[in-house]
């Protein structure tokens, strides 16, 4: 029996027949439907996402007509030091607008969180003001609310990992609120230094990584800055398919917050004034490129369905059936490019 | 990843239409009808906006800037002023430096 040549979700090459994928397939959407409440794909999205995962071609792209907008968290981070070329982040800016040829670009600081930023706002809006000047491309400022960071001793809220543990329920919740308080404090403040500085937009990435009370957060600045300046784009970018419950009773305009999965994530974005919604579905790196792949697919179709506004995947390393290495290939990257935009319905990346 | 993905998917940047859509969609514009908005804007089709040949002459044309620089023609701030006029948004960056210079 033919076996095509597919990938692990940690990205290690694999060969499967047409039956195995197919299998995984199926496996993978089921989990988006019994546990995000999904509709399951139709039989014939299925066949394609098949034909996708089986195409003969080492890279594909989408049929003409399905391209879609390009964005990025952690934007400027990634030549200037991860890759750490010795260029400054305008330049980043002007490689992506001039070679690289992205739709938009983002400015960021190495810690990329907002408490971080804070003490440095007036600089990086000085930097936002000077690259504004030379680019074209729309440039958002973007970083993590990180909610963890207001935990002792980096903080001054009581840490609630530890708190929960010990049966401190209360005291935990009550942490998780002050701490909440203190981050959409920063938040406001720094996208308020980089929106006068010109931004075009301000992005909330990774939302939700401490929890519920963390995308309470992002929404809740997300919310003020929309009101308070009209012309500037939000995205709010999650940081997982699934708001976890480390608080539990947060709500955000009538909606509890715990257990949201992306298509009521998204309208609590929807809610909060965000412009863009920035799906996350985390890659399961011992299932198969397939099973992650029909999976994600399962949750952004939904997501798009209900969502009003823009929806933009999350497809970098370990996001969106993208696999879980830092070399993600270029098979598996651009099928799930093409997925995304293609059956997916979604506007951008 | 950001070369795989506008390989495979993207629109082209300022080498096509891609900036301009994606300001839209920004607005909270669909990808549809934010193809649709900037493609009226242009005069041009839906299918145009991903041609790099046909979008390099309205580009010139319109001198809002392309990922190769001409002598005398715009780019950064000046280039985005003239999108923001095609476009009929308001651009940020544009407002401030508009006001900064006084107009």
């Amino acid at each position: 029996m033919e076996k095509y040549f597919t990938r692990m979700g940690d990205g290690e090459g694999i060969w499967m027949t047409k039956e195995e994928i197919k299998e995984d397939v199926l496996k993978g959407m089921e989990t988006a439907v019994l546990k995000g409440k999904s509709q399951p794909l139709e039989s014939d999205e299925i066949d394609r996402l098949i034909e996708i995962l089986t195409m003969p071609e080492k890279n594909v792209s989408v049929e003409r007509g399905h391209e879609g907008i390009t964005t990025f968290d952690a934007g400027t981070l990634k030549l200037c030091v991860r890759q750490a070329i010795p260029i400054d982040r305008s330049t980043a800016v002007l490689i992506h607008e001039r070679v690289l040829c992205s739709e938009t670009m983002e400015l960021c600081n190495t810690d990329y969180s907002y408490k971080a930023i804070k003490n440095i706002a007036a600089e990086e809006a000085m930097a936002m003001e000077h690259a504004q000047m030379s680019c074209i491309l729309p440039l958002f400022y973007g970083a993590m609310p990180n909610m963890g960071l207001y935990t002792k001793p980096d903080g001054p809220v009581d840490n609630w990992s530890e708190l929960l543990p010990s049966g401190q329920i209360k005291e935990a919740m009550t942490a998780q609120e002050e701490a909440a308080k203190l981050c959409i404090k920063d938040m406001i403040y720094v996208g308020s230094a980089l929106a006068e500085a010109g931004a075009c937009g301000i992005q909330f990435d990774t939302s939700g990584a401490s929890g519920d009370a963390d995308a309470f957060a992002a929404l809740s600045a997300a919310k003020v800055l929309s009101e308070k300046y009209p012309d500037l784009s939000i995205i709010i970018g999650m940081a997982n398919e699934f708001n976890l419950g480390m608080h539990g009773k947060l709500t955000f305009e009538g909606e509890r917050l715990a257990g949201q999965y992306p298509a009521k994530q998204v309208k609590s974005a929807e809610a909060a004034g965000a412009h863009n919604f920035g799906v996350v579905i985390n890659t399961n790196s011992s299932r198969s490129f397939a099973w992650n792949l029909a999976r994600s697919l399962t949750y952004v179709k939904e997501a798009t369905r209900v969502a009003e506004i823009p929806v933009i995947v999350n497809v970098g390393m370990g996001v969106g059936g993208i696999p879980l290495t830092n070399t993600s290939p270029t098979d598996a990257t651009t099928r799930v490019a093409k997925t995304m935009l293609e059956l997916g319905k979604a506007d951008g990346l | 990843m950001a070369v795989m993905h506008e390989m495979a998917a993207g629109m082209g940047g300022i080498r096509t239409a891609g900036d301009l859509v994606a300001r839209m969609v920004m607005k909270g514009m669909k990808i549809g009808p934010a193809k649709e908005y900037v493609a009226n804007k242009l005069g041009c089709s839906i299918f145009d906006l991903t041609d790099s040949a046909k979008m390099k002459e309205i580009r010139e044309s319109l001198d809002i800037g392309t990922i190769l620089d001409r002598p005398q023609a715009s780019y950064g701030m000046a280039a985005k002023i003239k999108i923001a006029e095609l476009l009929d948004i308001k651009i940020p960056c544009v407002e401030l430096f508009k006001k900064k210079i006084g107009i």
